[in-house]
């Protein structure tokens, strides 16, 4: 038993993932100390879960404050213990971890809005929409770092997209014709990346550094030179409408959230699905692996390392840039300076806090959309914390993934490193 | 002395290349986004010389409003005239100290994105110190500096920490500090300590004048005694670097870290004492840009003095003096900027696309060799960052 409580059968993972999961049953017991038997007396909060003509389930679910947080809290308690029983088993504690992380929100929530309503459906369809570029921009990076090139100029790649889809919408009246356009603009600042990178051999990091402030600046520039003095031609572009998927589109609460979109949103979980496919059941896949990994080796067995990387890059670039457009033709329609503030460097979190795999950057990506989203939704209906801590969460998330809090996370091998034959340098 | 001007020429030759090239290209972008430009393509003739006359405009007022203004020598005496050039050492001064911030991460091998975040605590503190005590004013001064050294100093030494014990790797992980600092100067203005009495915009009361840094040139000009603090910054990071053993540690780690540990060097050390150096030296850069020419806390503070640090690290290739130049370069460019965009059409913006340029360019010997078929254009070895797993 006492080698048993110091963990001392435990492999490094299951020690983290225990010290993880105590520090979640420490947060669940403060929650039941000070929102379950907290003064909350006679509030009741109301989750609203319809938002148009979908299907109707229920409509709004009104639960005592004190007792949701009360009985959220004593889930999570519940669920954390057996998470850690299941690991101390070595057994997949996924599914447990899940539920402590949902009841603690849910039991969060009972005490933040008081008294007060909060749209659960309307929060999660937003927090989807939040998500998009970022999972956008998490899908180029991982097509980019797989095999082996850093790419920190995702934000200059959806920044090119937003910009290109936007004027091209609004100079052609056509948002088909800028939803052409985004990925070739993304394309182009792969283009320079792959260039200086693989050709020249310039630093990765150092590059995608400078091409995101290339990007910044001209797309600052020609906003107010262009795009503000001659708004009405260059800055007024048309924008889709959201398409109801039959009958999926009306299920009760997923329906509305997932599909009832627009197009990009809808591409999205096509590029997902087929990157999620390609990348650990094709040839493409294995190659693009084995060059991240180990280009030597990859070299040895005929594979052209700089081609296949040089490709990857271009696909990323076409990937993002398509992330882009969600930010003008996928939502109001018009470009503003510097619209993307940072989702991809986000984005570029979302991928180190999925440990590069297309399922955990996306489920990332998610969970950094839903915390924004929460963050807005919060500060509408009035809570007393700061919304600025709130805005802090997934960066604050990020730093305690890839300090190892979570799992180790680990990049593939050869990320980063300029290949030649004959020796790297 | 022919050998010193060799090695001069040398150096100087790929980043005066790097400028050119990066001018002209900005040339063609504020040229074909001219809507003057654009209505005479039918004119080969008008279209050149007027295109050439928009994008020597722009270039004129950039240097006017950097250098020298003719006409306010004209209507205020001569030395009036050097008004603009003040400005730009004023602009340098904090963008000294970023840029030192991360030449010195690079010289251990590490890449500091972090300065936006240690110049916002930087300031922070500073600011905090000077309007919050009545003390007397050499020693006020000095401890408002000190209070930004040392808060700076903790928030990069974090960095250092993680990277030391965990691994984590320093860019992301300063990213997201930045991230985090915006966040915090954002709540802390809010606060009743910072916000000043009676307003509602995010502003912090004015340091008292006791804790403010001493103008050189008058009343007249805004230049502080901030650049004699950021030339002697330049100055001990050179001799930290190149006459301590601590430098030599640090050159060894970022030459090569595995050599380095094999001989005896911490190299968890030495990547804690770097981070916390370089969060020292920007977070100075944010108490001199307070308490010299702001003297208020705003949101804005920072500006982006601590991403613009990064360029000019790059453009001097991580050596204390190459920093010191490449700021003042970039500083010019931005204060020029500012009378470019009031005086022509061109927005201030071009100075972005010029600094990125220029910083592509150099970090691209290869590139430059090849467009100017120069045989042994003399590079150092380039920069680099390390990747993910380094």
């Amino acid at each position: 038993m006492k080698n048993f409580i110091a963990m001392k059968s435990f492999t490094a993972t299951q020690r983290r993932q225990t010290w993880l999961h105590i520090v979640l049953f420490v947060i669940a017991l403060f929650e039941l100390k000070a929102f379950g038997f907290g003064n909350l007396a006679n509030a009741k909060t109301t989750f609203g879960f319809t938002l148009a003509k979908e299907w109707v389930l229920i409509h709004t679910w009104i639960i005592g404050s004190s007792t949701g947080s009360y009985l959220f809290s004593i889930i999570a308690l519940i669920a954390a213990v057996a998470a850690i029983a299941l690991i101390a088993l070595k057994k997949r504690a996924g599914f447990a971890t899940a539920i402590t992380g949902v009841a603690l929100m849910m039991g969060f929530l009972c005490w933040a809005a008081a008294g007060k309503f909060i749209p659960l459906t309307g929060m999660l369809q937003g927090s989807l929409l939040l998500a998009v570029p970022l999972v956008f921009g998490s899908m180029s990076g991982l097509l980019s770092e797989r095999s082996g090139v850093i790419n920190i100029a995702i934000e200059g790649q959806l920044l090119a997209g937003a910009f290109a889809s936007g004027v091209v919408a609004s100079l052609t009246h056509k948002s088909a014709l800028g939803l052409l356009v985004a990925p070739l603009a993304g394309a182009l600042i792969s283009l320079l990346l792959a260039t200086f990178a693989i050709k020249f051999s310039v630093d990765q990091v150092i590059l995608g550094f400078v091409l995101n402030v290339l990007v910044i600046g001209l797309t600052d520039f020609l906003y107010k030179k262009l795009l503000i003095p001659y708004q009405a031609t260059w800055n007024s572009g048309p924008s889709f409408s959201r398409i109801e998927i039959p009958l999926i589109g009306k299920l009760p609460i997923i329906g509305p959230i997932f599909f009832n979109q627009t197009l990009i949103v809808y591409l999205m979980y096509l590029i997902v699905g087929v990157i999620t496919f390609s990348l650990f059941k094709t040839k493409w896949g294995l190659r693009t692996r084995a060059v991240g990994e180990h280009p030597t080796a990859a070299d040895s067995v005929g594979i052209d390392v700089n081609k296949l990387r040089f490709r990857n890059v271009l696909i990323a670039g076409l990937v993002s840039g398509l992330g882009g457009a969600y930010f003008t033709i996928g939502s109001t329609g018009s470009f503003s300076k510097e619209m993307t503030s940072g989702a991809g460097f986000i984005a570029l979190a979302a991928l180190i806090f999925g440990k590069w795999t297309p399922m955990g950057a996306v489920s990332a990506a998610l969970l950094f959309g839903f915390a924004d989203n929460l963050q807005g939704t919060l500060s509408i209906i009035g809570v007393s914390i700061p919304s600025e801590f709130m805005l802090m969460v997934p960066y604050v998330a990020t730093i305690i993934a890839v300090s190892g809090l979570v799992g180790r996370v680990r990049a593939p091998k050869a990320d980063g490193i300029h290949y030649s034959r004959g020796g790297s340098h | 002395m022919k050998k010193f001007v060799d090695r001069a020429l040398g150096t100087a030759l790929l980043p005066a290349l790097s400028f050119v090239m990066a001018f002209v290209i900005s040339g063609f972008v504020i040229a074909f986004s001219d809507s003057k430009v654009l209505k005479l393509a039918g004119s080969p003739g008008k279209f050149i010389t007027t295109a050439l006359s928009t994008v020597g405009n722009a270039y004129l007022a950039l240097f006017q409003g950097s250098v020298y203004d003719p006409n306010l020598a004209h209507s205020h005496g001569f030395l009036r005239g050097f008004y603009p050039l003040s400005e730009t050492i004023v602009t340098a001064t904090p963008l000294i100290l970023t840029g030192l911030a991360v030449a010195l991460a690079f010289q251990s091998g590490l890449f500091n994105i972090g300065a936006q975040g240690q110049f916002i605590f930087g300031a922070i503190a500073a600011s905090y110190v000077g309007f919050h005590f009545a003390l007397t004013p050499v020693l006020h001064v000095m401890l408002a500096l000190l209070a930004g050294v040392l808060s700076a100093a903790l928030w990069g030494g974090i960095v250092g920490v993680l990277k030391a014990r965990t691994g984590a790797h320093e860019v992301i992980v300063t990213i997201m500090m930045n991230y985090i600092a915006g966040f915090f100067i954002l709540w802390i203005l809010k606060t009743t300590t910072f916000l000043r009495h009676g307003r509602l915009d995010p502003i912090a009361p004015d340091v008292n004048p006791s804790s403010q840094l001493p103008h050189l040139a008058g009343a007249n000009f805004r230049l502080h005694a901030g650049i004699l603090v950021a030339l002697a910054a330049a100055y001990f990071v050179w001799w930290l670097l190149n006459r301590t053993t601590i430098g030599f540690r640090f050159r060894a780690v970022g030459a090569n870290a595995a050599a380095a540990k094999t001989a005896g060097i911490s190299v968890g050390y030495v990547t804690i004492a770097t981070m916390a150096l370089c969060g020292a030296l920007a977070g100075l850069g944010g108490a001199v840009h307070v308490l010299g020419s702001e003297y208020a806390l705003t949101a804005d503070i920072a500006g982006s003095f601590g991403f613009d640090a990064i360029t000019v690290a790059l453009l001097g290739r991580a050596k204390p003096l190459g920093t010191v130049f490449a700021a003042l370069l970039f500083g010019a460019l931005r204060t020029g900027g500012r009378t470019m965009q009031s005086n022509t059409t061109t927005p201030l913006d071009i100075v972005l696309v010029i600094q990125a340029l220029i910083v592509l360019f150099i970090a691209a010997p290869t590139l430059v060799r090849f467009i100017f078929r120069i045989k042994n254009l003399k590079t150092q070895e380039a920069l680099a960052s390390k990747g993910w797993n380094g």
